[in-house]
């Protein structure tokens, strides 16, 4: 079972998402790649993230995540903020009770997109 | 067993076990979509015929489940379907004039009839359309449905059009058009017998109009969950239709409003202050509630954030940027 299923499939990625955006607003390392205003286009593309990560179903190939993130690598997007974001994903999680080793699952699948998002 | 899926004027078949998405796709029509899994929800349409499975409205907003809007990648046919894109150009409406009276120094009130039916949720937006074919777009501020007329508040703008028609050349019973309905932003009853979550509802100059026609609508749905309403202005002038909100807070024992003022001087019927950083001290101690913003832009994506941050679930806020025509 996945820890998406595990967690409760679509309805229960809009609380993580929550707790995963707002932890990322709040943290200035990553917050200025947010300014933009339209917070529920945002929400929905964290919540897509989300799912990939806990291993839900999910459309995400290299190219769609190359793409999307090349006009943030031009703005600096970096190994740093990549870390970051999986430092917010670990903190979300244990919020929502889940195991460590679940967590470290998670992470995994999260870095292995890594150079994809990096544009390498 | 194979239903039909209408789209854009035209009928195809589709299989039970075809998403609507699939369906479209197969057929060549270039619908927007991502994930095809019911979670970026790019491929959000409106179903006009038929009704919406459970499973294509998960995770979606209550407005936009009462709205039957479905995710086409989860629609599955249990029966004949029609969809259409959302934004799609609607029919317009001819309406009548039957009041306009001044509520301040700038805002005006705006009383139409519309020659048919017309439905429309309050806290929705219309296209109002002069004989000039000068379109801005206003919210309702009452029930249309319970009133049988449309109430718009107008802020006039110095040389603005559509202020400069309605004090010049605008008579009572003149013909205009609506078109629409359109926006999320409107009550949601969730049980019967009156819903009990907080609202707080706040908003510059004509953001009342919105606010108001959903309190009106909460209120007349039996909702029995304190209601908060912060109306900010820059001057005390700026207020408007204080006295019946006034009256209202007393006839309504889980109805408060409060006036704010940036620019005001202490001791008089409002509060003074930045109606923002009010919302946000109240919002900290309600993270439960549903919050509703209408108005200015920077103010309403500003609050809006900072609402977020404070605790409040994102699907709990809705929100109507005015936005200014150009």
């Amino acid at each position: 079972m996945s820890l998406y299923e595990k967690l409760g499939g679509a309805e229960a990625m809009d609380a993580a998402t929550d707790i995963f955006y707002r932890k990322m607003l709040a943290d200035e390392r990553v917050s200025g790649f947010f300014d933009d205003t339209d917070m529920e286009g945002q929400i929905a593309k964290q919540k897509a993230f989300l799912t990939m990560a806990f291993g839900g179903p999910n459309n995400y190939t290299g190219k769609s995540l190359r793409d999307g993130h090349a006009h943030l690598v031009e703005k600096g997007l970096s190994d740093m903020h990549v870390d970051v974001v999986i430092e917010h994903l670990g903190a979300t999680l244990k919020e929502l009770g889940v195991s460590d080793e679940d967590i470290a699952e998670v992470a995994s699948i999260a870095n292995s997109v890594r150079d994809d998002v990096l544009g390498r | 067993m194979a239903f039909n899926l209408a789209y854009d004027g035209n009928s195809y078949p589709i299989e039970e076990e075809v998403s609507a998405l699939d369906t479209l796709l197969n057929q060549g029509i270039d619908i927007p979509h991502s994930c095809k899994s019911g979670v970026c929800q790019s491929c959000l349409v409106e179903v006009v015929a038929g009704a919406p499975t459970q499973a294509s409205q998960v995770g979606l907003k209550a407005t936009f489940k009462a709205r039957n809007y479905a995710l086409l990648c989860c629609l599955f046919a249990k029966e004949d379907l029609g969809v259409r894109p959302l934004n799609s150009e609607d029919a317009e409406v001819a309406a009548s004039i039957i009041k306009v009276e001044a509520l301040n120094h700038n805002v005006l009130r705006l009383c139409l009839k519309p020659e048919e039916e017309f439905d429309v949720i309050p806290g929705q937006y219309i296209n109002l359309i002069t004989p000039d074919n000068i379109v801005r777009s206003y919210s309702m501020a009452n029930i249309p449905g319970v009133d049988g007329y449309i109430e718009l508040h107008i802020r006039v703008i110095p040389n603005g059009r559509l202020g400069s028609w309605l004090l010049n050349e605008a008579k009572p019973w003149g013909n205009v058009k609506l078109r629409g309905p359109a926006g999320e932003c409107f009550y949601v009853s969730d049980k019967e017998g009156g819903d009990d979550f907080p609202m707080v509802l706040a908003g510059t100059s004509t953001g009342l109009a919105p606010l108001y026609g959903i309190i009106k609508d909460a209120l007349a749905r039996g909702h029995i969950g304190e209601i908060t309403l912060f109306h900010g202005a820059l001057q005390p002038e700026d207020l408007y239709l204080v006295d019946e909100l006034y009256d209202l807070s007393q006839q309504q024992s889980n109805f408060s409003y409060t006036p704010c003022v940036l620019n005001g001087s202490e001791g008089d019927f409002y509060i003074c202050g930045d109606v923002q950083q009010l919302v946000v001290e109240h919002i900290a101690k309600l993270k439960e509630a549903r919050l509703y913003l209408c108005g200015a832009p920077d103010l309403v994506n500003a609050m809006k954030k900072k609402a977020f941050l404070s605790g409040v679930a994102s699907k709990h806020i809705y929100h109507d940027a005015f936005l200014p025509s150009k």
